[in-house]
């Protein structure tokens, strides 16, 4: 019981930053109906920024945490959006209309030369970020084991909630969402109506690049070590949780990466850790063939 | 009000448009009749830049847009009832109109909402329901509200009737009529229902695979031999 209660917190941290990172992956795909595969690297681009960040906090003396966490948190979140924006605009824009494994190709090439790009600069050994806080909520306790909601598992889990409200209510509530999602049913009626469809495009890219860069960073916090190669795998990940969410949609993504945080989480544990992301590929593969348009994901039914 | 000088249009190799003389004049129902594959969708579309005018100018109120992109071209004034409505069906109808009020960036929403929905009542009834499971004929409705939430000067109807019941249809032209005689509006309507539209235009032109090949006043089209056998007698 406390062992499950305690993977039900790991999932659940866990399946916060798949949900973040999902999220990028479908709203691109509704926008411009292509899988960014560069997403995963803007992901692990934004882990790096908020170690580089904090590096540069403990050089120059910055404190206390707090303020350091908040560092850590704008400029991750203000240079990833960046590098969202130039991916559009240097991989994928010059191929609009192009024959759709054009994108594709550039999306793979964009990718592998993020990873060089960060390896090159940054070097390929491990970077570390000693915890910033130890400790966290006993939530349970019996004879030797304790369950225990960590500081800054809490602190993944409230902020990816806080982050994915305003997100949710931009999207359904702002001129800003409406116009976006415009753009994803027919761009052509868009741009018609006064719509910068190319702009909407650009600020996908950039919100899905800002939600990516905070999962990075809750990354840092909650394992404290990355390397070059994290957005590979995590990449795959989210986008399963994107697939199996139903591909396009926001809540789906944010369903998705819940569930295959769960599943990872309590296979590990219960299973063998060895093949965890066993287990989240199969479930890629069991969806794409029994049922493509994921859980939340529907076949458009219009009246025309 | 517009203009277009020797307008041609091309997808890829096909040609659709072969310089197009027409004038559109303020406070003018002008329109435009043409069998099927005529150009008189593509026509209007040019107007916004999609395709691109291959050769000649458009000009809006005295200014060449022909340049433009369309996004730029839809905040000067003109709006389109494009061809099969194209109301974002996962939205509300409220969205919807709230989407057509874009160009005026906020300015006059809930004026422009309260005109629409006395035009339609039925739109105000409507409101939160989703555009995808409104009947055509509401669609429609909504697809010309949505136009006018942006106090266009100009607004180009392109086959309001297609599809819609008689009664349906009656209620659309007696609206454009409304607008243009009450409000001022300037309109240029496409229709495949050639002798209703003839019969409320002020100048009509006939469009021939992609070329003009006629025009005159709305009576005298009426009066056509030519026009009364190829586009009236046939279809009525
Ligand atoms: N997107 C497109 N790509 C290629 N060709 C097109 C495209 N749209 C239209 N055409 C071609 O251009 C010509 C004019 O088409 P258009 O839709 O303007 O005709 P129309 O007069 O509006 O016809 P209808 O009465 O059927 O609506 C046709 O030959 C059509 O096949
Ligand atoms: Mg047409």
């Amino acid at each position: 019981m406390g062992y499950a209660l305690q993977q039900l917190i790991n999932g659940l941290t866990l399946g916060a930053m798949y949900g973040l990172i999902a999220i990028g992956y479908t709203m691109v795909y509704g926008i411009i109906g292509m899988i960014n595969f560069a997403h995963g690297e803007i992901y692990m681009i934004g882990a790096f920024l908020s170690v580089l960040t904090y590096v540069l906090c403990t050089a120059l003396g910055i404190g206390p945490t707090p303020l350091v966490l908040l560092a850590m948190l704008f400029v991750s979140v203000a240079f990833t959006a960046l590098y969202g924006w130039a991916v559009e605009r240097i991989a994928y824009r010059p191929l609009r209309g192009a024959p759709r494994l054009a994108p594709l190709i550039s999306a793979i090439g964009m990718s592998i030369f993020l990873q060089n790009y960060v390896q090159l600069t940054q070097g390929a050994r491990i970077k570390s970020v000693p915890p910033l806080w130890q400790g966290g909520v006993t939530l349970w306790s019996a004879d030797d084991f304790r369950v225990t909601f960590g500081w800054a598992q809490l602190t993944v889990v409230v902020v990816t909630l806080i982050v994915m409200a305003g997100f949710a209510w931009m999207i359904t509530r702002t001129s800003f969402g409406r116009q976006q999602r415009a753009c994803e049913q027919d761009p052509k009626m868009a741009a018609l109506l006064g719509i910068d469809v190319d702009r909407t495009i650009s600020l996908t890219f950039i919100l899905g690049a800002a939600l990516a860069a905070v999962a990075g960073m809750m990354a840092v916090l909650q394992y404290g070590v990355i390397d070059f190669s994290i957005g590979f795998i995590a990449g795959i990940k989210a986008f399963t949780a994107a697939v199996l969410g139903g591909i396009g949609s926001i809540p789906g993504a944010m369903l998705g990466g819940l569930l295959i945080g769960l599943v990872e989480a309590f296979w590990s544990a219960y299973l063998s850790p060895e093949y965890k992301d066993v287990a989240t590929f199969s479930i890629l593969v069991l969806v794409l063939l029994f049922r493509p348009t994921g859980l939340l994901g529907k076949p458009d039914v219009e009246k025309v | 009000m517009l203009e277009l000088q020797r307008v041609s249009a091309h997808y890829g190799p096909i040609q659709a448009l072969v310089e197009v003389d027409l004038v559109v004049r303020a406070g003018e129902i002008v329109t435009l009749i043409g069998a099927n594959g005529a150009g008189k969708s593509t026509l209007m579309t040019t107007l916004f830049g999609t395709p691109r005018a291959s050769s000649g100018r458009i000009l809006l109120e005295g200014e060449d847009i022909t340049a433009l992109p369309p996004h730029r071209i839809a905040r000067r004034g003109i709006a389109l009832v494009p061809e099969g409505r194209r109301v974002f069906a996962k939205m509300s109808v409220y969205e919807n109109l709230l989407l057509g009020a874009t160009p005026l960036e906020g300015a006059h929403v809930e004026e422009n909402l309260q005109r629409v929905f006395s035009l339609f009542p039925v739109l105000e009834t409507r409101r939160t329901q989703r555009a995808g499971t409104l009947s055509g004929g509401e669609q429609q409705m909504l697809a010309i509200g949505r136009a006018l939430m942006s106090e266009p000067r100009l607004l180009l109807l392109d086959e309001p009737s297609l599809g819609l019941a008689p009664l349906v249809i009656r209620t659309i032209f007696r609206t454009i009529v409304a607008l243009n005689r009450e409000h001022g509006l300037t309109i240029l309507l496409v229709e495949q229902n050639a002798r209703q539209a003839l019969k409320i235009a002020h100048r009509g032109y006939v469009l021939q695979n992609g070329r003009i090949v006629l025009e005159g006043s709305g009576a005298a089209l009426l009066a056509d031999p030519q026009v009364r056998a190829a586009y009236l007698d046939a279809v009525s």
